[in-house]
């Protein structure tokens, strides 16, 4: 095929916020328009290339290429199975917070659209790269619109959130691009197809990927690094929280499967007892601090540090079962937080309070709306039937292959995170009501409704039928796997000869 | 002979005109706005000359003047600097009632000095050439000569820059000295690692060089003459005579110095690292816009002699985009100043700057962008730059100037970010004047444009640059 469609899936929305930009008028009515037409346009194109791409193929598909820096760096784009899904969660999740943003952000919203169709272009350029620089480039380059939606529309302390967002991923991916540098250096190439066959020699692969890690590990957020995510989602607005949960922190887990492991499959051997132990204790102590919190925000950021944990875990358990069970958790969790996030905005922008104190019994006046609640609380909470159960399982499943002792500890994990979610639940939603404004407090309107049945449609549909999901995802994991274990094998064989 | 002077056109002509505008500007009345347009025509006029001649190397005068597309490239780069600095800050030289007419004959001047620096090929040419710059420039500091702040930071200019061309002539005597030649490429052939007194001269060589780039341990004239000196000055100091010295490092390290490269790249590895550092850390407290934009620049000076240190052809490639980038972010933010005017005074504390982005959209706007890469952040010029830079360390797996360079990138990153937080975070204070200043505007958006379009097609400058060191 000759037509460049990845280019347009990423370009189109930075084009219409161009024109966005140029819109002279202050009628914001048009400027919401233009961008929740671009942005169902990107959804639409990205499912067109879900039903059009061979599942079952390893390989990536629509490829591009074009020569950007002589004799140096390619552009390079093309997708495979596991990109697309993040594609089409990317693509699902903005136009949902467009819509979020109509009644939450009253002033500058024409730069806050501008704003989340630039973040939107740059989210699918990194699920789409495959080059290391043009990654690099995108990854990065999303610091930028984060940077300004947290700091312009965030809440009381977004100066500093703001800055500790920036400035902790920032520092985590300086050591990236150094490593990228040495990768080009090393291998003659940065086109990532290129360095899966060549073969990074193994006395840099543990160096190297440490300081793949150190990116990762902060955007993920992986324990200790994770204290920038609960004041970047506390002090966002709706939206930024939504996009923030939801995408930027699957770059992460993203990045990990794509270059990490096949890149430097020695390192990841070397290092999995590092990210068991993360993940272990970001699974655990997060899970017991999130049970301490007040704000509800700052609550549902911690259970993301924890699922988070689950996708660590579950990639470096290196198993079929493991690897897709981290891409399911993290299109699971990328559903299921963005559902939480919004519920949470519904009730910020009619009472203007995240603390769980200043509600209760919002069931006898919000009925609807405690329906939503009570579904999205189960599905974090891993009830079966939501997606939510299905990548804690196969999680799960995988470490137990691997390590007893690591799946017996995160299973404790599934326990902590149903106690915190439904305690949270049962004081915002049950109880006695404590606050008297409550009583005036109106139900979703349509809006809020059709943002929050959809994702709760997709939650439950794939909860019970997951297949669609995980046929896409069979072809490019088995080959991982196999790659992986080759690469161990023959380094083992080498160690034997000798 | 005659044929020779056709090799020194832009030189001639560049003096001629000099002259002639000398004349224009003394016995005509009010002669400020001719004089000054003239100038721009003659810069462009001189852009064109260069842009026209071949490009072959050829020397003259026993090998001592040397026209080569090295040389031509950076006088290029500072005719168009010039250029864009000399327009934009049209109407705050008149605003300021610095309009003399020799404003723009003393850059003139300055400039022709550089071109002689940049073509020398002989250390007595170069100094001939660096003293005129010079000499050019102490005026330039302290030219609003009734303004206390102004003549201080000319005098302070002048006493620093004096003991430090007096050491750079010391040097140059040294070299001479001990290889009993004045000539780049006779010195080259005499030079080896045993001759302990030419490296004594190669120090003091250096010293006088990292003065007028203001490299730390060599930096202290550069925040208070940037700051005392009147804006559309200071903008000039930061940009164009960067320029010239940075290029003189590369060529000397090319030419005279290539055989004690080791030496030499050892000084220039801790200037490098101690300029990134003190940049990165002394600009955090900074009040004032113009300071902050010295320790920035002092910073940023850094970045590019770590290119310079690693002493390899991708090294030089690396530093001259580097520097090329710096130019048109510096006169783009330079330029951003000339508007934050309010009841007739030019605002330059950050303070002034609260909450701008809700009245004055675009200037906010393009001083984020220009903020931003100057941090170096994705997809700005500014990361292509740094990008390069990395690379080519890398390359020589000098690790630990890498690393540390790009750890100070993330402490920059924070005094840019204080910037844009006060722009866009904080709430609007003061509402600066309707300015009318067409040529800062079009400085700034093309400032903008490049640094944002620069991503689209990065070789560009690549293509330009790689052909400067083909031999």
């Amino acid at each position: 095929m000759n037509f460049p469609i990845l280019s347009t899936l990423i370009f189109l929305p930075l084009v219409s916020s161009f024109f966005i930009f140029l819109s002279k008028n202050e009628n914001n009515n048009s400027s919401i328009y233009v961008s929740l037409f671009s942005s169902i346009a990107t959804f639409l194109l990205s499912l067109f290339l879900w039903y059009s791409m061979d599942l079952d193929v390893p390989d990536f598909q629509f490829v591009e290429e074009q020569s950007w820096i002589n004799d140096f760096i390619k552009f390079k784009l093309g997708i495979d199975g596991i990109s697309i899904l993040f594609i089409l969660l990317t693509a699902f999740i903005t136009p949902l917070c467009i819509l979020s943003c109509i009644n939450s952000i009253k002033e500058r919203l024409k730069e806050f659209l501008i704003a989340i169709l630039v973040l939107e272009t740059l989210m699918i350029g990194v699920f789409c790269s495959l080059d290391l620089v043009i990654f690099y480039l995108f990854f990065e380059a999303g610091l930028i619109p984060m940077f300004i939606i947290i700091g312009v529309w965030g809440g009381p302390k977004k100066v500093y959130s703001a800055f500790k967002f920036f400035l902790f991923t920032l520092l985590g991916s300086v050591l990236m691009l150094v490593a990228i540098i040495a990768i080009y250096w090393i291998t003659g190439t940065t086109d990532i197809t290129q360095i899966y066959e060549i073969k990074i020699p193994k006395e840099y692969q543990n160096l190297l990927w440490l300081a793949f890690f150190s990116s990762f590990a902060v955007k993920t957020p992986m324990w200790p690094v994770h204290t920038w995510l609960p004041d970047a989602h506390v002090e966002a607005p709706t939206a930024g929280s939504v996009i923030l949960a939801a995408i930027l922190l699957k770059m992460a887990g993203y990045g990990f499967i794509r270059f990490s492991i096949p890149m430097f499959p020695l390192g990841s051997e070397f290092f999995t007892p590092l990210v068991f132990s993360l993940s272990i204790v970001a699974i655990i102590y997060t899970s017991l601090v999130a049970l301490m919190q007040d704000d509800m925000k700052k609550l549902i950021a911690y259970s993301s540090v924890a699922h988070m944990g689950y996708v660590t875990l579950g990639i470096f358990t290196l198993t079929k079962q493991g690897i897709e069970g981290s891409i399911f958790q993290m299109i699971s969790h990328g559903l299921i937080s963005a559902a939480l996030f919004l519920c949470v905005g519904v009730v910020y922008d009619r009472l203007h309070s995240r603390l769980i104190n200043s509600y209760g019994g919002l069931v006898s006046y919000l009925p609807k709306y405690s329906i939503f609640f009570v579904v999205f609380a189960l599905a974090a909470l891993g009830l079966p039937g939501t997606t939510g159960f299905l990548g804690e399982f196969l999680v799960l499943v995988g470490s137990f292959q691997k390590n007893y002792l690591v799946a017996i500890l995160a299973t404790f994990g599934v326990v902590l995170g149903a106690a915190y979610m439904l305690w949270m639940t049962k004081r915002v939603i049950f109880g006695d009501v404590k606050n008297e404004q409550i009583k005036s407090l109106k139900d979703t309107n349509k809006l809020e409704n059709l943002m929050l049945i959809s994702l709760a449609f997709l939650i439950i549909f794939f909860g019970f039928y997951p297949a669609p999901l995980i046929e896409t995802l069979n072809a490019p994991v088995d080959n991982l796997i196999n790659n992986y274990e080759q690469a161990i094998n023959t380094t083992n064989l080498v160690n034997n000869d000798q | 002979m005659i044929s020779n002077l056709n090799i020194l056109l832009p030189e001639i002509f560049l003096t001629l005109s000099i002259f002639s505008i000398l004349m224009i500007g003394v016995f005509t009345k009010r002669s400020f706005n001719l004089v000054f347009n003239l100038s721009s025509v003659i810069l462009i006029i001189t852009i064109f000359i260069i842009l026209n001649s071949p490009t072959d190397e050829t020397k003259i005068f026993l090998e001592s003047f040397i026209r080569d597309t090295f040389s031509s490239f950076f006088k290029v780069l500072i005719l168009i600097a010039s250029l864009f600095v000399l327009n934009s800050s049209k109407n705050f030289i008149v605003d300021n009632k610095v309009n003399k007419f020799e404003y723009p004959i003393i850059i003139l001047i300055s400039i022709l000095g550089m071109f002689f620096m940049l073509s020398s090929n002989d250390l007595i040419l170069f100094y001939l050439g660096l003293e005129l710059q010079s000499l050019s420039l102490y005026i330039l500091a302290s030219i609003d000569r009734d303004n206390l702040r102004s003549s201080e930071s000319g005098i302070k200019y002048f006493v620093l820059s004096a003991l430090s061309s007096g050491l750079l002539l010391y040097g140059c005597s040294l070299l001479y000295g001990f290889t009993g030649t004045t000539n780049f490429d006779l010195i080259a052939n005499e030079l080896t690692k045993d001759n302990t007194g030419a490296i004594f001269a190669m120090v003091f060589i250096l010293v006088g060089l990292a003065f007028k780039i203001s490299a730390v341990p060599f930096h202290m004239w550069t925040p208070d003459v940037y700051e005392g000196a009147p804006t559309s000055i200071t903008s000039y100091f930061a940009v164009v005579p960067k320029v010239v010295g940075l290029a003189l490092l590369i060529k000397f390290m090319e030419i005279p110095f290539k055989n004690i490269l080791v030496e030499w790249q050892i000084i220039l590895i801790f200037i490098s690292i101690a300029s990134m550092m003190l940049g990165a850390v002394a600009a955090i407290v900074q009040k004032n816009l113009k300071r902050l934009l010295a320790y920035s620049s002092i910073g940023h000076i850094g970045y590019a002699l770590a290119g310079v240190a690693t002493g390899a052809i991708p090294g030089f490639e690396s530093a001259t985009i580097y520097i090329t980038i710096y130019v048109v972010m510096n006169i783009g933010a330079f330029s951003c100043l000339y508007l934050m005017k309010k009841n007739g005074e030019y605002k330059e504390n950050i303070s002034d700057l609260s909450g701008i982005s809700k009245k004055n959209p675009v200037l906010a706007f393009a001083l984020l962008i220009i903020l931003f890469s100057l941090a170096g952040i994705p997809p700005l010029g500014g990361f292509f730059a740094k990008f390069y830079v990395f690379t080519s360390v890398i390359q020589q797996e000098m690790y630990t100037l890498a690393i540390i360079g790009l750890l100070t990138t993330v402490i920059s990153a924070f005094y840019y970010l204080r910037i844009i937080k006060t722009i866009y975070f904080d709430d609007s204070v003061i509402t600066f004047d309707e300015v009318k200043n067409k040529t800062a505007q079009i400085t700034i958006l093309l400032s903008c444009g490049i640094l944002l379009s620069f991503f689209l097609y990065p070789s560009f400058l690549n293509e330009i640059v790689n052909s400067l060191f083909i031999n």
